[in-house]
């Protein structure tokens, strides 16, 4: 009976424990964008760290939207010729990558690349006391620091899963088309007469959207929040990327049932 | 205007119940080099954070220039950190930018001076501390004394009326000591700011500053010049100025009875 309260008790306490978190994060989210006026005003700051977490993780998007693509193409192939319509890869390519895997992959890509740099950088700023000593120059961190960083994610995002989508296509063509032999002409057609604007395209633009203000906002609170120890960072920055993949899953899902119906 | 520019009064203060202050008083006068003292975990460096406002009392107050720290909004706390410079325990430097870009940080981002008085500014400030020729390098470039010595510089960028200086010589050697003794005393009469200086070196700090406060169990334990602390026949003050192992501070942690100790062992 006592393990049994003990137990529960320990699961109320982890309970509550989440709660304060999130009733931190949403206060964290509020002082971010109460405090973006003030870095939006030196676009200089966001630009550099659109450098730092959209232009160097350019690579690991461009070589793994290549390879979904061509995987897409060859398993696409695969199915769509028992039923003789090898034709539509195109269009079977580009809905899959401008809505889903586009938005989605690039996210979870982010989350592990630029993710857990924001988080390891900023839980180290704080262990070395770097984030003290802005507060005593008079200077906000949040201003400085995080507001910077998160709207430099929120514009990478949608510009990166563009060029995942883009990259993607052109894998699955190089496949299809050279290849395997698929007609060109079929590819290009049905993709341009199946792919709707405000539908597909403009859908998944809003999801990396969304996905870049979750993976921002979730990577930099675990910085900010890390306790300023090896172990803290370390802890942080796997809770990063856990809990990025999940937000990104689940924000899938919620957004993908709202669009379709 | 007092002739204290800081003042601190009857201040407690502590974590999750634990108090680390109970009831301090102290005050710094203007122009003068203060030292805070007392052992590790005695709560000197918090009480540099409730001076720059970064903690608050559980109860009494900080006066900073008659302005109770505490009670301030944001804007207006951010206008007295402008008073204020602070030198953290390990320079705590932005480790992505130089050590030329770190001194002229403060002065970007308060001040809209032009780019040509920025660089004037910053080389007077290097070369007080005696490191004009490593302004290109990076702080993971710089040994520990080297850093310190740009974060002093960066802590005076904006020639503050208070310099608090969070152990400044833990981790150097002799020479790199005996520069920033002589850095913070020069420095402070140039700019004639008050010092604030929170370490356990007795011997360095008796070297150079005016008055010393030493902590000890959350109150003030001792005060006095230098002078007069060396004399002092008090316990913890001459256990604490002549590094005695014995004494009112005691050398082990709270434990149970040692034999009985070793004993549940041997029940294993």
């Amino acid at each position: 009976m006592s393990k049994l309260l003990s137990g529960l008790r320990g699961f109320g306490h982890r309970l509550i424990d989440q709660f304060w978190r999130l009733g931190s994060a949403a206060r964290f989210f509020a002082y971010t964008l109460i405090y973006s006026g003030e870095s939006l005003r030196r676009p200089y700051l966001v630009i550099r760290e659109i450098y730092f977490t959209g232009v160097l993780s350019l690579i690991i998007i461009i070589v793994s939207a290549f390879f979904v693509g061509m995987v897409l193409g060859l398993q696409g192939y695969n199915t769509l010729q028992k039923y003789g319509s090898s034709e539509a890869i195109g269009v079977l390519v580009a809905l899959s990558l401008v809505r889903e895997l586009g938005p989605v992959v690039t996210a979870l890509l982010f989350a592990g690349r630029a993710g857990t740099a924001i988080t390891a950088q900023i839980g180290l700023m704080k262990a070395t006391e770097q984030l003290s000593a802005m507060e005593m120059m008079a200077v906000s961190p949040i201003a400085r620091v995080v507001a910077p960083r998160f709207w430099a994610g929120v514009i990478s995002m949608p510009l990166l899963a563009s060029l995942f989508s883009m990259i993607g296509i052109l894998g699955g063509y190089l496949v299809a088309v050279p290849v395997i032999g698929v007609d060109g002409g079929a590819f290009w057609s049905q993709m341009q007469a199946s792919v709707d604007f405000r539908e597909d395209v403009m859908n998944g633009f809003i999801k990396s959207c969304v996905f870049g203000i979750a993976c921002s906002m979730i990577a930099l609170f675990e910085g900010y929040d890390a306790p300023p120890t090896a172990d803290g960072v370390s802890r942080a920055t796997t809770r990063t990327v856990v809990n990025s993949s999940l937000a990104v899953l689940g924000l899938d899902f919620v957004m993908t049932s709202f669009m379709i119906s | 205007m007092t002739d204290n520019i800081v003042e601190i009064d009857n201040l407690s203060f502590g974590y999750n119940g634990r108090m680390l202050h109970k009831g301090i008083n102290m005050s710094f006068p203007r122009g003068k080099v203060v030292a805070i003292m007392g052992g590790s975990g005695s709560g000197k460096t918090t009480l540099l954070r409730l001076i720059g406002g970064q903690l608050k009392p559980v109860s009494g107050e900080v006066r900073v220039d008659d302005v109770i720290v505490h009670e301030q909004g944001r804007s207006d706390l951010q206008k007295l950190r402008r008073k204020m410079g602070m030198l953290f325990q390990m320079g705590a430097l932005f480790t992505d930018l130089s050590v030329y870009e770190n001194v002229a940080f403060p002065m970007r981002e308060h001040t809209d001076l032009p780019e040509s008085m920025i660089r004037d500014l910053v080389m007077m400030k290097l070369n007080a501390v005696g490191l004009r020729g490593a302004r290109d390098l990076m702080p993971t470039e710089l040994s520990g004394g080297m850093a310190r010595r740009v974060a002093l510089a960066r802590a005076v960028a904006l020639d503050p009326a208070i310099i608090m200086y969070d152990e400044p010589f833990a981790g150097l050697d002799p020479i790199s000591m005996g520069v920033i003794c002589n850095l913070i005393r020069r420095l402070n009469d140039a700019l004639g700011a008050t010092s604030i200086v929170v370490t356990h070196d007795v011997r360095e700090a008796f070297s150079f500053v005016d008055y010393v406060y030493f902590v000890a169990d959350g109150m003030v334990a001792a005060e006095g010049t230098p002078d007069e602390l060396s004399k002092s026949t008090l316990p913890f003050v001459h256990q604490f100025v002549h590094g005695e192992v014995d004494g009112p501070v005691p050398f082990h942690y709270p434990a149970p009875d040692y034999e009985r100790d070793m004993m549940r062992g041997c029940d294993v």
